[in-house]
């Protein structure tokens, strides 16, 4: 298959778009847009038929790896089943053709959803003031820490830094940046988890937020979860939950009774939302009552006589970070997941989330391969853990890169490499729940034929992938002399 | 009951003897610490089966007013566009709706050649040479905006027309408190920004200028009279909300001096789905593009030599950059901006143009219509592509429930979001509202302004 845009097909005079007939009386267009307002050069879009442009993008599909047709172990990122249910639910005109400024009145049905959405969520957090309003995860997280600083700044104080682990997600650090605060990195122990001293020294007044995953990204729940809850409240600041990992958890325990104040959800990992090769996702948020004042606006808010509203008035409330009522379309596939699953599904959910996890890595301890893939902490995990690629590299001359291309060609998406940062030649592997057995015994046939076919020669990993539509891509080049777009002819 | 998960009985006995430990709160037990285990079932109701899921969602959609179920002139950002069914399938298939985002591009060709597609498709159609791979929506690309301006020079103040959708001057002034930047507003003269003021307010010290084309009351701005004068002993950069659709026929920001042009993506073949999930487009000059926030995706070729793409530039994301990355963002829109280039695609070089045509005449021809009708006036005598204001001699929100009772909704109520227009009323045409509607939307009001004023119609008599 070639590797034609669709800006090189087609022909002049070609099209697809029939445009509806003018139906009203024809006016000079200069009358109504002076030419000084009007556009000179045209947008040069393809000329192109309707079976083209079909063909063209369904050809495209087929060069993507996608769920639906392999395992996809994917560490952080909770590749579990998309349920076709919930595009079906989400596509009923009732909320696809609803426009978003809909008056209250004729949008009940909506913002009931929203509302249900809101307590479920709420419940599951441990946490019962919800804002559905964020995109995805780290604009949770944006809205976490301006929160944050909302907070402290009615209680008259300020900080100027926030903790976060050094295995954070980066979208941690970068987020504090863009909320005006400084980062100030906490060391992992040898346990995996926070380092407690290193907390107690950094610790201070001048400290506004500490922003913790819980399991970590090395899917170690912190056992030491209540004491750094009481160091954090000691000194007057926030514990922020960031739920990139709540699929390991779920009725199990909830970041509210841990002691945390802010939670971001990721409808896209755990809640079934499809990741649709790079978003829609959002990224609600669950906040304790002392940060409540200072929620987004607008708010669902149920009337005594049971009408639903939108609630603008809020005189604390940071405002606004995003147009509308946020991706709604997602809600209404998160609240069919959690309708269908129900408080025993969801905690079932996250039971065998974390038993395929556990029983992977018992499984490749069981054939050896641990020895070359070590586990980077602990004994047991959450949802996922990490391996270290760094014997396998050191033994065989096979790093963690040539080992994800490598099974790429049987078949299998790669786990998240060289994340987190503080684990050498890293690989964060998480199962789902939704994976068969088979499925996860056939992943460690692979990852053993790999090694031991490297044994023999590593070249065939070191130069893999070799059965995908291209082989390995020059990305230095791609960086150093950016092609971003295609250079069309006018 | 669990519909989704795979693990028999005899599956998880098995498992858990691979891992040796005795049963599932075994498991748990060695994983969270007692103190904090919930001890509880969640109080959620039970699981449903499929179809009770789907009637329980039927039954809630049932109670909301769609466009399907009325004649709808409202727009202020989203619009009842007509979504072409191919679009549906593609939104649809396994291949482009399951994948994660495309950190293996050996098995991402496809969407990551689509990235570049719609890349080019949003630089041609805002004239401006770098576009990303799409950001969330339009007012947080206008909050990405502001933090470009302020990697780029610095400075403390973002200028703001009031023509800028609410929504965008509402989320500026959120994100800028954590930039750090104070935000100035200018007032809008005859329904388009103040020029003398935007000059007046723009100087030395301002990090960002932000106006929307065409405006929030749908008036056509002289984006070029606005960019030439905030660029005038200012390093201000210059940011336009524009929509797409008009692009088609509107100068683009490129041919007007504007420096980073974004907007709202969702009349780009998504649907309104109650204000998402849609997309944001982002598009900047050449100088911007190692401050552009989000994905990018570039041409490369592989070691045979073969043509592919890959994301690019990453050194300025936050996996890679953390604490001084240009943006935090990570998960977006993708599949949003898929329907989008398809949609562009779909329309063509010569469709886009028509569509803006199309609107321009039915808008001019609404306005006409209304303006006659007793007791409405034009709010401004602007230019309009495809969204017009008008004052109405009655309580708005009153001829609003007049009209949907009668199955049309005449647009938005302008006092809530502009007190100075108390009796405003914001009207959107799409291609989807006919001359026939429009004429049913002017003898609506004629009925309905005489019907809910009793008092002034009375004392007319």
């Amino acid at each position: 298959m070639s590797a034609r845009t669709i800006f090189e097909q087609g022909r002049k005079g070609r099209r697809a778009f029939v445009c509806p007939e003018l139906d009203v009386p024809d006016r000079p267009r200069e009358e109504l847009l002076p030419s000084k307002l009007r556009r000179r050069e045209p947008a040069v879009l393809p000329e192109v038929s309707e079976p083209e442009i079909v063909r063209h993008y369904v050809r495209l599909s087929k060069k993507n790896f996608d769920l639906d047709s392999g395992f996809y172990p994917l560490g952080s990122c909770t590749m579990k089943h998309n349920p076709r249910l919930h595009e079906r639910v989400a596509g009923l005109p009732g909320y696809a053709r609803l426009h978003p400024l809909q008056r209250p009145a004729a949008a009940q049905g909506a913002l009931e959803l929203m509302w249900r959405l809101e307590g479920a969520l709420g419940e599951i957090a441990g946490l019962p003031y919800v804002s559905l309003q964020p995109s995805a995860g780290s604009h949770g997280e944006l809205a976490g820490v301006l929160l944050t600083r909302a907070y402290h700044e009615a209680n008259g104080q300020r900080g100027t830094k926030v903790l976060t682990p050094d295995t954070a997600h980066g979208t941690n650090p970068a987020t504090v940046t863009m909320a005006g605060y400084e980062v100030v990195k906490i060391a992992t122990d040898e346990a995996g988890g926070v380092d407690i001293d290193d907390l107690r020294a950094k610790a201070d007044e001048d400290v506004a937020c500490l922003m913790l995953t819980n399991p970590n990204t090395l899917g170690l729940f912190d056992r030491n979860i209540e004491e750094i809850a009481a160091i954090v409240h000691g000194i007057g600041a926030i514990l922020y939950y960031d739920g990139a990992n709540l699929n390991a958890v779920m009725g199990r325990t909830r970041p509210g009774d841990m002691g945390f104040d802010i939670v971001h959800f990721n409808l896209h990992k755990t809640f079934t939302q499809p990741h649709g090769g790079g978003g829609p996702g959002a990224g609600p948020i669950a906040v304790s009552e002392r940060i409540e004042p200072f929620l987004m606006t607008p708010r669902v808010r149920r009337g005594e006589d049971g009408e639903f509203d939108l609630d603008y008035d809020k005189p604390a409330s940071i405002g606004r970070l995003r147009g509308f009522q946020g991706n709604f379309g997602t809600f209404v596939r998160t609240y069919a997941y959690i309708c269908s699953l129900g408080a025993e599904g969801l905690r079932e959910a996250s039971e065998v989330a974390v038993l395929n996890a556990n029983y992977l890595l018992a499984r490749l301890g069981e054939m050896g391969l641990l020895e070359r893939l070590p586990l980077a902490y602990g004994e047991l995990c959450g949802h996922e853990f990490v391996l270290s690629g760094a014997p396998m590299k050191r033994d065989l001359g096979i790093r963690t890169l040539d080992l994800a291309k490598r099974l790429l060609d049987f078949g299998i998406h790669p786990p998240t490499v060289y994340f987190p940062l503080l684990v050498d030649e890293a690989l964060l592997i998480e199962p789902t729940e939704t994976e068969t057995k088979e499925t996860l015994d056939e992943f460690v046939e692979a990852i053993a034929a790999i090694l031991a076919e490297a044994e023999e020669d590593p070249e065939i990993a070191r130069t893999a992938p070799h059965t995908t539509p291209v082989r390995r891509l020059d990305e230095a080049g791609a960086a150093r002399n950016p092609i971003i777009r295609q250079e069309v002819t006018r | 009951m669990s519909h989704y998960t795979a693990a028999a009985p005899d599956d998880v006995r098995e498992m858990l003897a691979t891992i040796g430990v005795d049963s599932i709160d075994d498991l748990f037990d060695r994983l969270i610490p007692a103190g904090v285990r919930l001890g509880r079932d969640l109080d959620l109701p039970a699981g449903m089966t499929e179809q009770d899921v789907y009637g329980h969602l039927r039954e809630l959609a049932g109670r909301n007013t769609s466009s399907e179920d009325e004649v709808s002139f409202l727009g202020a950002g989203m619009y009842d566009s007509y979504v072409p069914a191919f679009i549906d399938m593609l939104t649809s298939r396994s291949e482009l709706l399951t994948p994660y985002t495309p950190y293996q591009p050996e098995v991402s060709q496809g969407n990551l050649q689509i990235m570049f597609e719609y890349q080019t498709a949003i630089s041609e159609l805002t004239g401006l040479p770098v576009s990303n791979a799409s950001v969330y929506e339009a007012p947080s690309a206008l909050a990405a905006a502001g933090y470009l301006g302020k990697l780029a020079n610095g400075k403390d103040r973002f200028v703001v027309s009031r023509g800028l959708h609410p929504h965008g001057r509402e989320t500026l002034r959120t994100v800028a408190r954590g930039y750090g930047i104070e935000v100035v507003e200018v007032p809008l003269a005859d329904g388009v920004t103040d020029l003398a003021a935007w000059e007046e307010a723009i100087d030395g010290d301002t990090c960002a200028a932000f106006f929307q084309n065409p405006n929030f009351l749908g008036a056509v701005e002289d984006a070029s009279a606005l960019a030439e004068s905030a660029h005038q002993d200012s390093p201000a950069v210059v940011v336009g909300q524009y929509d797409p659709i008009c692009l088609g026929i509107l100068s683009s920001p490129g041919e007007c001096g504007v420096d980073v042009a974004v907007g709202e993506g969702q009349q780009l073949g998504n649907r309104l789905d109650f204000g998402g999930p849609s997309f944001g487009f982002f598009a900047a000059s050449e100088e911007h593009l190692r401050r552009m926030p989000g994905r990018i995706a570039g041409e490369t070729t592989d070691i045979d030599g073969k043509r592919g793409f890959v994301l690019t530039l990453q050194t300025r994301e936050q996996h890679i950059r953390r604490e001084r990355a240009t943006s935090n963002i990570c998960t977006s829109q993708a599949l949003n901006a898929l329907a989008g280039v398809a949609y562009l695609v779909w329309l063509g070089r010569e469709g886009i143009v028509e569509l803006g045509d199309l609107l321009l005449r039915r808008t001019a021809y609404a306005r006409e219509r209304l303006a006659a009708v007793a007791g409405v006036r034009l709010l401004h005598e602007q230019p309009a592509i495809r969204e017009f204001a008008v004052a109405l001699d009655a309580p708005v929100g009153a001829v609003i429930d007049y009209c949907a009772a009668r199955g049309v909704n005449p647009g938005l109520a302008l006092a809530p979001h502009y007190k100075e227009h108390p009796d405003g009323l914001l009207v959107a045409i799409t291609e989807q509202r006919t001359g026939a509607d429009i004429d049913r939307l002017a003898d609506l009001l004629a009925e309905a302004i005489p019907a809910v004023a009793p008092a002034r119609a009375g004392a007319a008599i």
